[in-house]
């Protein structure tokens, strides 16, 4: 039943969206308002649609229907709950029907958000984003159908991954990777709606995309936090980062949206980069579905790569198809995106972005053709490699030492053109920020001339940050004697966009510091212990106490209890386990992790004995691993800052100079945002 | 929209997607090994695990290849941590029991691990037919290029590789892999010995 529903659902979809691009072609030609409302419709329906189907699906995961092939595929009696309803996104189809979903609200609240918006512009986007559901609504009725009846009905599955159902940020991080990344399709949409449209001379779709990219990019920065924070806590390295190309996949089309939100900014201001800013939009939802093809496709080695069906060349078709209008497009429009504006001087923000922008874009095509390397190598050359880690880091680190002097450099400087003296009042205090973190890494220990350079430009750029939001509750206290705390909200809420940056910024340098320090300082050991034998890592004593098994509903557990030793006082246990799922022959590593504010204590059970004589064990130090953490969410915080709607009264005035935006509440915050920049 | 800059644009698209479309014909985890074709490195390693009669050697003895040639060798690169190993281990031990009594050696190399882990690991599997030898320092796995455990070489006759099977090997590649290379000793009448 779950099954019928909801593949007949999907199968209306599909045609719902067929007639409603149609009409999307008759509404932009035409322009007239009943085409349009019929797009919006078919794009509310579709959503009507695809969340039937998504609700069916999640009703037989919990109601273990083992008629439908992905419950059979994924599904077990023995699964918690929880572990049940997130196994919707732990195999392909089912991850490609929540991609489905996802991009079906979007598509939803961008039309609603700007239903009366007058022009072609929205019409067009809306055909758009109808275009790339239509491709997924092809996988869900064809090569990834979630919803194949089972016939005889099996009375149990297998249970999902058991990597998957190991770690309650599993069902943290699909979702927001997915909000992320099927998000970018947004701008995307926008971009050839302005495109098919006429408007993409005019900055309005500019400012509309900057804010869904926000959106996004916010998302996408958490997720692949999350992503880094998961391999961390499950995989049982002691890593977060590992270059793999699904890595990959979610970090280039990450680089892609950061230039952009700065560019952006650029064309918003300055009429600038317009080209450009066409190009990294559309880039970055290429680069989205190249990522997906390359871990979904099996083309590519990795970790992370799905069993595969014919899948892959329908996605080969898409990207083909995707490629080649929107390369048409963009080079079609090119002679309408000249530059409006110019450089003033070479000591301005506008050249710090430039760079910016520059670097970003290396940065992007670093990871790009390390990750497309072994395809090209071997169509060319005939021969198979693979590119590991000690590529990506020795071409990334000088980018991002760059990367974190700028974000520091930028901010200081003011548009235009900056005097000499206030270029030496900018620039040079922020270098005692650099000097004490310096000196704070050297007392450390830290050697590694790429970490401290990282550090100590973070040093550089958290001050340069910091003090332009102490400048503007300086004057705010000083101006109107507000105190400090209120200077600081009315800073804040009174212009969130560039707040919103500022944090971000500090949040990203948090990332750079614990990611300098983790890689550099790691100290780990293995060893095989008898209970009462220590352990000693980076002077922290460990001793175990017990090994020990225990039988949970879907698991079987081993552990070791292993006991922190203090001057010869116990302060705290630690207990990694190996956890046996059923579905498996082997065994899921969980580590277990004390984390403090200086550093990570990362124990792993390697092996064990099975009469408990004895356990191997890693133990691990690393450094300022939460900052990593920390700096994720400081940067999400930042994002979120940044798209919070402006105060009514700035909302008002944004209202009255655009009286043809029309829609009101929250969502209408996003032109007043941008405005006050 | 100008539609000479446009076709010049989607042109630049294509290179891409034929790349791609090039890519899908391909499978990335099959990762070629040199060696087929080319004479075997030679080992000289002992033996740490006797096996069962009648394929069984003396624990300490010294296998050497150059001793082998005229047989055809199959050499099981194996390891107690391996769980694939786990896997195919009935199968090998099976196999190598069926083809007893044919000019064909079955041999086992542990790779990255002790003697004493190998030895309970057999035992705890129910043993196995054919005998297996220490590869201190994982010499002679360097030589063969091992990529990971299992990894399963074939040599005939001549002393050269013919076939390397990465991952487990089914009952089925075995059979056909080592029916072909005794054929092929038996037509071109290589000097054969007959196994003990």
């Amino acid at each position: 039943m779950n099954g019928l529903i909801g593949h007949g659902a999907l199968l209306i979809s599909v045609a719902v969206i067929v007639l409603g691009i149609g009409a999307g072609v008759m509404a932009g030609r035409l322009r007239t308002q009943d085409w349009i409302n019929a797009v919006y419709s078919a794009v509310y329906t579709n959503f009507v649609l695809v969340t039937i189907a998504t609700g069916a699906m999640v009703v037989a995961l919990v109601t273990h229907d083992f008629s439908v092939s992905y419950v059979a595929q994924v599904g077990s009696r023995a699964t918690p709950l929880f572990y049940t309803i997130i196994s919707l996104w732990s195999a392909l189809e089912g991850s490609i029907l929540f991609w489905g979903w996802v991009l079906s609200l979007y598509a939803v609240v961008v039309v609603w958000a700007n239903r009366r918006r007058a022009g072609a512009l929205v019409p067009w986007s809306a055909t758009a984003l109808l275009g790339v559901s239509l491709f997924f609504a092809i996988l869900l009725i064809g090569p990834a159908n979630p919803f194949h009846l089972v016939y005889p009905v099996p009375t149990d599955g297998p249970g999902p991954n058991p990597l998957l159902q190991n770690h309650i940020l599993m069902a943290v991080h699909p979702p927001l990777l997915y909000l992320g990344y099927v998000g970018m399709t947004v701008p995307f949409a926008f971009a050839v709606g302005a495109m098919l449209s006429g408007e993409i001379g005019s900055n309005d779709w500019i400012k509309l995309t900057h804010r869904w990219t926000l959106l996004s990019w916010g998302f996408l920065s958490a997720a692949i936090i999350a992503g880094m924070w998961w391999s961390y806590e499950v995989l049982g390295w002691g890593g977060y980062w590992a270059w793999d190309p699904v890595e990959n996949a979610s970090f280039m089309p990450w680089l892609t949206a950061t230039a952009f939100l700065h560019s952006a900014i650029m064309q918003e201001r300055r009429g600038m980069l317009r080209l450009w800013n066409v190009n990294l939009v559309v880039g970055t939802f290429v680069l989205t579905i190249l990522g997906t093809f390359l871990t979904r496709s099996g083309i590519i080695s990795s970790v992370h790569a799905f069993t595969t069906g014919t899948i892959g060349y329908f996605f080969l078709a898409f990207i083909a198809l995707v490629l080649v209008a929107s390369l048409g497009l963009v080079a079609g429009n090119s002679d309408r995106l000249g530059s409006v504006g110019h450089l003033d001087s070479a000591a301005s923000r506008e050249t710090v972005f430039l760079l910016n922008n520059l670097f970003l874009t290396v940065f992007m095509f670093t990871v790009l053709v390390g990750t497309l390397f072994p395809l090209v190598a071997e169509a060319i050359r005939g021969v198979k490699v693979s590119v590991g880690e000690p590529f990506f880091n020795r071409m990334s680190l000088p980018v991002v030492i760059v990367l974190v002097f700028l974000m520091g450099v930028g901010p200081a400087l003011p548009w235009g053109r900056a005097s000499r003296d206030e270029l030496r009042r900018k620039l040079v205090p922020p270098a005692a920020g650099a000097a004490l973190l310096l000196a704070i890494a050297l007392a450390a220990g830290m050697r590694n001339a790429y970490a401290l350079a990282v550090v100590a430009l973070a040093g550089y750029s958290i001050v340069a940050n910091a003090r332009e939001i102490v400048i503007g509750m300086q004057a705010r206290h000083e101006a109107r004697g507000e105190a400090w705390g209120v200077a600081l909200l009315r800073l804040a809420s009174g212009n969130r966009r560039r707040f919103g940056g500022y944090l971000a910024h500090i949040g990203v340098f948090a990332v750079a510091i614990g990611i300098a320090a983790s890689s550099s300082m790691r100290s780990d050991r293995e060893a095989t212990l008898k209970p009462g034998e220590s352990i000693t890592v980076a002077g922290r004593t460990l001793r175990l106490k017990s090994v020990w098994g225990r039988e949970e509903t879907q698991r079987s557990v081993v552990g070791a209890t292993l006991e922190f030793v203090e001057n010869g006082r116990v302060a705290g246990i630690i207990e990694p386990r190996m956890n046996f799922y059923p579905a498996s022959q082997q065994p899921v590593p969980t580590p277990a992790v004390r984390s403090s504010l200086l550093g990570d204590v990362y124990v792993n059970l390697q092996a064990f004995r099975p009469d408990g004589s004895n356990v191997t064990v890693k133990v691990i130090y690393e450094p300022l691993v939460p900052w990593i953490w920390a700096g994720g969410l400081i940067v999400v915080l930042g994002a979120i800052t940044s798209i919070l709607p402006q105060r009514v009264r700035v909302t008002r005035e944004a209202d009255a100079r655009q009286p043809a935006t029309g829609a009101r509440g929250a969502l209408a915050g996003l032109h007043a945002n941008v405005e006050a920049t | 929209m100008n539609w000479r800059r446009a076709s010049l644009g989607v042109a630049a698209a294509f290179p891409v997607i034929a790349l791609l479309a090039w890519g899908m014909t391909r499978d990335p985890k099959d990762i070629p090994s040199p060696l087929p074709g080319k004479s075997a490195p030679s080992f000289a390693l002992s033996v740490f695990a006797p096996g069962q009669q009648p394929l069984a050697r003396t624990v300490g003895d010294t296998v050497r290849l150059a001793d082998l040639r005229g047989q055809v060798v199959v050499l099981n690169f194996w390891a107690s941590w391996c769980l694939s190993c786990r896997d195919e281990h009935v199968t090998l031990s099976a196999v190598a029991r069926q083809y007893a009594g044919k000019p064909i050696q079955f041999l086992g190399v542990l790779y990255n691990d002790e003697p004493v882990s190998g030895t309970a690991w057999i035992k705890e599997m129910g043993g196995q037919s054919y005998a297996s030898l220490n590869d201190p320092g994982a010499r002679t796995a360097i030589d063969y290029g091992l990529y990971g455990v299992p990894e399963t070489f074939f040599l005939d006759a001549h002393g050269r590789v013919a076939y390397k099977q990465t991952g487990p090997a089914s009952a089925q590649v075995l059979a056909r892999v080592a029916d072909s290379l005794l054929a092929a000793a038996e037509k071109d009448g290589a000097p054969t010995k007959r196994n003990q």
